[in-house]
């Protein structure tokens, strides 16, 4: 995969992410074109369309359109659940995802996305893997503010806390 | 889900965004970003050092910001020094920063790889993550540099835990794809290899993406990936839905996984019989559980169980060699051609492409014309009409090109715009490739320029031309044929053009019908006249003088036209050119000088159609190929991308230019003369000469022109350049061809003959009387551009000696002399015509028919190119265009023709007096001879300058020179 982004029926970029080094001009200019290109495909039309020398494939869901760029040996109908995968992976993780959730906590879909994919390639497509990874972030976060964990804690002290975290996550 | 996942209490970045949200207009939006911009800069400058939260918050509002779409230029050192926080969330938001926002500040890399090496190098696994997804996601040339080494062991180390192996498979993965120079493969190949054998399905997954890539280029390196591959693929597709548990999408077992196994095997041949035997085993399984009733309705298990098959399909096409699977898959698909999923009939038809390049599945392709049709006619979406113009195109052959061209035909009466030029393209191939009949043949072509005029090409309707000139049994039918459509009320350009040209030709086959007189056909084409554009009624300017020559009996008609106001004095310096010079040609010339400068055009060359030559460039290779080329792989660029430079001399071999190193070379001050041009004087040379050989064997190539008129003066595997020459008494005339062997236009392809100054070293006077030892000699010391001279003798001719004089002398002189004989040449028309009646008026000239002309550069060209070119009656036909010599573009009145660019000066300036001294008691003689009786064979569209500098399509370039001595022996 070259690139995902994640924009709203009205054209706004949600989250852009890139595979391929391109200047930030570029970027833009390819992002511009592209959104234009979808939003303006109807309902039923096929989620495929070739452009440039690559392969868009998108798909709606409710107000975002998910749009990823693949090479021409890459297979189309597997991106799409790639999306789709993402797509779960963000609704389980919000519970029930809307375009709000995507817009304050931005950060959260790309962490999500770069457990899932990883320099344009599929890392882990078990859900419960990835969501996994993501809870142990946070949870592990929780424990530092709220058993009050120095500061500067040990690697030692950190390793403590990851394990009895990880000991919750398994049960 | 813990209510602390949805943010870590980042209050300010929430209120933030929210203002963002609620700003009314752009304006708004940019004074707040400006407002907070602002505050995040004081905030980093001020005194109070900043807390890690407070940090972060900042850094995450710039990242929004850039997000926004807007700069960020600063920040970047905060992000950093989060990089070395303990806390997880502020290394996170470091890391993502970095990630977003990379930029080869080298001071910061340093810093960045630091913390990234700490991270790498600690015992977190989290922290660990963080690093391998910093180094993917930004995949720089300098991180590659810095971990190249260290990943691989991570990857195959036995203690690393199964994310941080997925993470560090694809980190290398994209480090190799940025640098592959930096990630060379070592001992760890083998281990990578082994992880598809991991009870980790993630890490299988990762590994297979990695391998892949690198087998691509190492394949060797890799081999042993094809059998592990193909059992864990037979593992997986015979495994239950519940075997895989999470790994289970929809009830499809490991997707995924599966297509990436599928495409790794891809990388290589069929295996040996053992894996054969299972890897079809696992593919007819696949094919079986495609038949098998969904096991859910919804269309992500359909989707994921699909991907499979198609990739399982492209699989076995990649095999190309079991016929069962092919036709079994090819059955599959036509299904699939009719299901209700708008997404599979594309795939399905795009796949059915492939197959029928297969001479397996090719006639299972062509089962499903109707079907394919019917999708042309009612698919809505445009995207899978267009896949289905490529499946007709890829099944089509000799038993149904006349349905599947006339369904395109009709199709692309209500055709999308964004296609029409390439179903043209399409339709004018196949009718090419398919003709049985070539009037169904010129039938189709005229109707695909009545439907869709605009969208018809050049090339479409040159190669129509070319194929009727080339075939004289469909030349009467096409002159009746475009006389029936031109009489059209509104008819589109492209017919007016083709129909100029058409009667220009073999108007007098139907002339002898009184509904198509002359007169007639000259009325109708000149109806049009108004409404054409200049290059068209250049056309069909020319058109009239060849109809001087046809029907005498219109030839006072045509003089009127010509000599009317709007063609005399017209604004168009063209037409106003063309129109003089006709007219003067038709007043002045015989009948038999008309006869022969207007005759019939010479047969072309068979070789490529152009139109599939533009077909291939539009549609980048891989989709037209399927035609016949089947799987052979595009050439290099041979044109060297899209701004090639011919003109550069010391670039090393551009394959387009300076091949004899006849082109500007730039003076070098030692070395030898790099004038490999020279060679055809070194033949007959003793002295050793310190010409550089064009090629191996190139000598050769040479020698042969001593006992022969004909021959390859060079080759490589991108052009030919071949030399014909025929004498005839004392005259001499000499083609020179350049044949372009790949599959690929040469763009901007221009060959220029450069004579300089130090070709006053030559002695013409020698080789002008005629002298057996006559030969070229080097010029003077230091010379860079010296040009051959050299001297042939013709072993047939009566005549004792055929002096083969080089070409740009030659012309230098005539040029050179015609600036004293007829000094008033550089001012155009005037010039020309003065030139025209002296010539007329010049005993040699008169005697030996020679015409040519000389004129000082083409008015859009800069001053200092000099252009020169002849043009010899009679036999003197060439097959090319007189202007830029490609033989893609038939036009009218081909010549001999010799483009010679003089030095960069003028000559005249550059010629020392004295060179005209020693040359002037006879020279200006054998001028006046070949300068002769001046016309002006400019019957072609496009000013010259534009046909050589623009980049016209110009593969096979062929320029037809001609030079010719006196010998006054």
């Amino acid at each position: 995969m070259q690139f995902m982004l994640l924009f709203s029926r009205q054209g706004k970029l949600r989250l852009q992410k890139w595979y391929v080094p391109l200047s930030d001009k570029e970027k833009k200019k390819i992002t511009r074109e592209l959104v234009q290109t979808v939003l303006a495909r109807k309902p039923k039309m096929c989620s495929f369309l070739e452009w440039r020398d690559l392969k868009i494939v998108y798909k709606r869901y409710a107000s975002l359109y998910f749009c990823c760029a693949i090479e021409d040996q890459d297979n189309e109908l597997i991106t799409l659940e790639i999306i789709h995968r993402y797509v779960e992976l963000l609704d389980k993780y919000f519970g029930s995802v809307c375009e709000l959730d995507i817009i304050f906590n931005f950060e959260k879909a790309y962490f999500i996305l770069d457990e899932f994919l990883l320099g344009g390639e599929v890392q882990e497509t078990s859900k419960k893997n990835v969501l996994k990874a993501i809870e142990q972030a946070d949870l592990l976060q929780e424990f530092q503010e709220v058993l009050g964990v120095s500061r500067n804690p040990s690697p030692d002290t950190l390793s403590h806390v990851m394990n009895i975290l990880m000991s919750q996550c398994t049960k | 889900m813990p209510a602390v996942s949805k943010g870590d209490g980042m209050r300010g970045l929430a209120v933030f965004i929210s203002d963002i949200r609620n700003c009314k207009s752009k304006e708004a939006e940019i004074k707040r970003i400006n407002k907070e911009l602002a505050n995040i800069r004081s905030k980093f400058k001020g005194d109070k050092a900043l807390d890690g939260y407070s940090k972060k918050k900042y850094v995450c509002k710039l990242l929004f910001i850039f997000l926004l779409g807007h700069d960020i230029d600063f920040g970047h050192m905060e992000a950093v020094n989060l990089l070395s926080s303990n806390r997880y969330t502020e290394k996170q938001i470091g890391y993502l920063f970095i990630s977003v926002l990379v930029n080869s500040n080298s001071e910061l890399i340093r810093l960045i790889n630091n913390a990234i090496k700490n991270d790498l190098a600690s015992r977190n696994p989290t922290f660990m993550g963080l690093a391998l997804h910093c180094i993917a996601n930004v995949g720089s040339r300098e991180m590659a540099e810095a971990f190249a080494g260290e990943i691989p062991k991570i990857l195959v180390a036995g203690d690393t835990m199964d994310s941080a192996k997925q993470s560090a498979a694809l980190c290398l993965l994209r480090l190799y794809r940025t640098s592959p120079h930096l990630v060379p493969t070592g001992d760890w190949a083998s281990r990578v290899v082994h992880l598809l054998n991991d009870q980790h399905l993630g890490v299988v997954t990762a590994a297979t993406s990695l391998i892949t890539t690198l087998a691509q280029k190492n394949p060797e390196e890799f081999k042993t990936s094809v059998s592990l591959a193909v059992s864990r693929l037979s593992r997986i597709v015979t495994s239950a839905s519940t075997d895989l548990q999470d790994y289970t999408y929809y009830f499809v077992p490991a997707p995924w996984l599966s297509v990436k196994l599928l495409r790794l095997l891809q990388c290589y041949p069929p295996p040996d019989p053992a894996v054969r035997g299972r890897l079809t085993e696992c593919l007819e399984t696949i094919l079986n559980k495609a038949q098998e009733p969904p096991k859910s309705k919804k269309v992500q298990h359909s989707n994921a169980k699909n991907a499979v098959l198609f990739e399982a399909i492209s699989l076995i096409i990649h095999h190309d060699s079991e016929p069962n699977l092919l036709v079994r898959a090819c059955n599959q698909l036509g299904q699939f051609l009719q299901h209700r999923e708008t997404n599979l009939r594309y795939l399905a038809l795009e796949s059915m492409c492939a197959l029928a390049s297969s001479e397996f599945s090719h006639e299972a392709v062509k089962t499903h014309i109707e079907t394919v049709i019917a999708a042309l006619k009612t698919e809505r979406d445009v995207s899978v009409r267009q896949r289905a113009v490529d499946l007709l195109y890829a099944m089509c052959d000799r038993s149904n090109a006349q349905q599947i061209v006339a369904e395109m035909l009709s199709y692309l009466e209500t055709a999308d715009y964004s296609i029409r030029e390439e179903i043209v393209l399409k339709v004018a191939i196949l009718a090419e490739k398919y003709a049985v009949d070539y009037t169904w043949y010129v039938d189709t072509i005229l109707n695909l320029i009545r439907v869709a005029g605009d969208y018809v090409s050049e090339e479409v309707w040159y190669r129509v031309i070319q194929i009727v000139i080339n075939r004289d049994d469909v030349q009467g039918y096409a002159a009746k044929t475009v006389f029936e459509s031109l009489q059209a009320p509104a008819c589109h350009e492209n017919l007016v053009k083709v129909g100029g040209y058409i009667l220009g030709e073999f108007g007098n086959l139907i002339a002898g019908d009184p509904r198509s007189s002359p007169l007639v056909q000259f009325n109708l084409l000149h109806s049009k006249f108004h409404l054409c554009s200049v290059p068209t009624r250049a056309l069909l300017l020319s058109t009239y003088i060849k109809f001087v020559n046809l029907f005498p009996e219109v030839k006072p008609t045509i003089q009127d036209v010509l000599r009317s106001d709007s063609q005399l004095r017209n604004a168009d310096a063209e037409l106003q050119q063309r129109a003089v010079e006709y007219l003067r040609l038709s007043t002045v010339a015989s009948t038999d000088i008309l006869a022969t400068v207007l005759e019939e055009m010479p047969p072309f060359p068979e070789r490529e159609s152009s139109i599939l030559a533009k077909l291939k460039k539009k549609k980048g290779p891989g989709t037209v190929m399927g035609l016949e080329e089947g799987k052979r792989e595009r050439g290099p660029d041979i044109n060297g991308g899209p701004e090639p430079a011919p003109a550069s001399a010391t670039s090393t071999p551009s394959p387009s230019a300076d091949l004899l190193g006849l082109g500007a070379v730039p003076p070098a001050p030692a070395g030898p003369p790099p004038s490999s041009g020279g060679l055809l004087v070194d033949v007959f040379s003793d002295s050793p000469s310190a010409v550089a050989p064009l090629a191996p064997g190139s000598e050769d190539n040479f020698a042969r022109f001593v006992c022969k008129n004909n021959g390859v003066l060079f080759e490589n595997q991108l052009l030919q350049i071949g030399l014909k020459s025929e004498f005839r008494q004392n005259l001499g005339r000499m083609f020179i061809f350049y044949g372009n062997k790949t599959s690929t236009q040469f763009l901007n392809f221009t060959p220029t003959l450069i004579c300089s100054d130090d070709l006053q070293a030559t002695e013409p006077a020698d080789q002008a009387r005629g002298s057996d030892s006559g030969r070229g000699r080097a010029g003077a010391a230091g010379c860079q551009h010296r040009v051959c001279v050299g001297l042939h003798r013709s072993t047939s001719s009566q005549h004792p000696v055929q002096v083969w004089r080089n070409l740009s002398e030659c012309v230098r002189q005539v040029a050179h002399h015609t600036q004293q004989v007829f000094p008033a040449h550089r001012n155009g028309l005037p010039g020309l015509l003065s030139a025209l009646e002296a010539a007329e008026q010049s005993p040699a000239g008169g005697a030996e028919h020679f015409q040519g002309k000389a004129s000082n550069g083409h008015r859009n060209h800069q001053s200092q190119d000099y252009w020169v070119w002849f043009r010899a009656p009679g036999r003197g036909r060439s097959e090319s265009c007189q202007f830029c010599g490609s033989r893609d573009h038939p036009h009218q009145n081909h010549a001999d023709r010799v483009l010679v660019a003089l030095g960069a000066e003028p000559p005249g300036s550059d010629v020392p007096a004295h060179a005209a001294d020693e040359q002037g008691d006879r020279l200006p003689e054998a001028v006046c001879a070949a300068v002769g009786a001046v016309l002006a064979p400019r019957l072609l569209a496009q000013p010259l300058s534009a046909q050589l500098q623009a980049r016209q399509p110009a593969s096979s370039l062929r320029v037809d020179g001609m030079a010719q001595c006196e010998d006054r022996g």
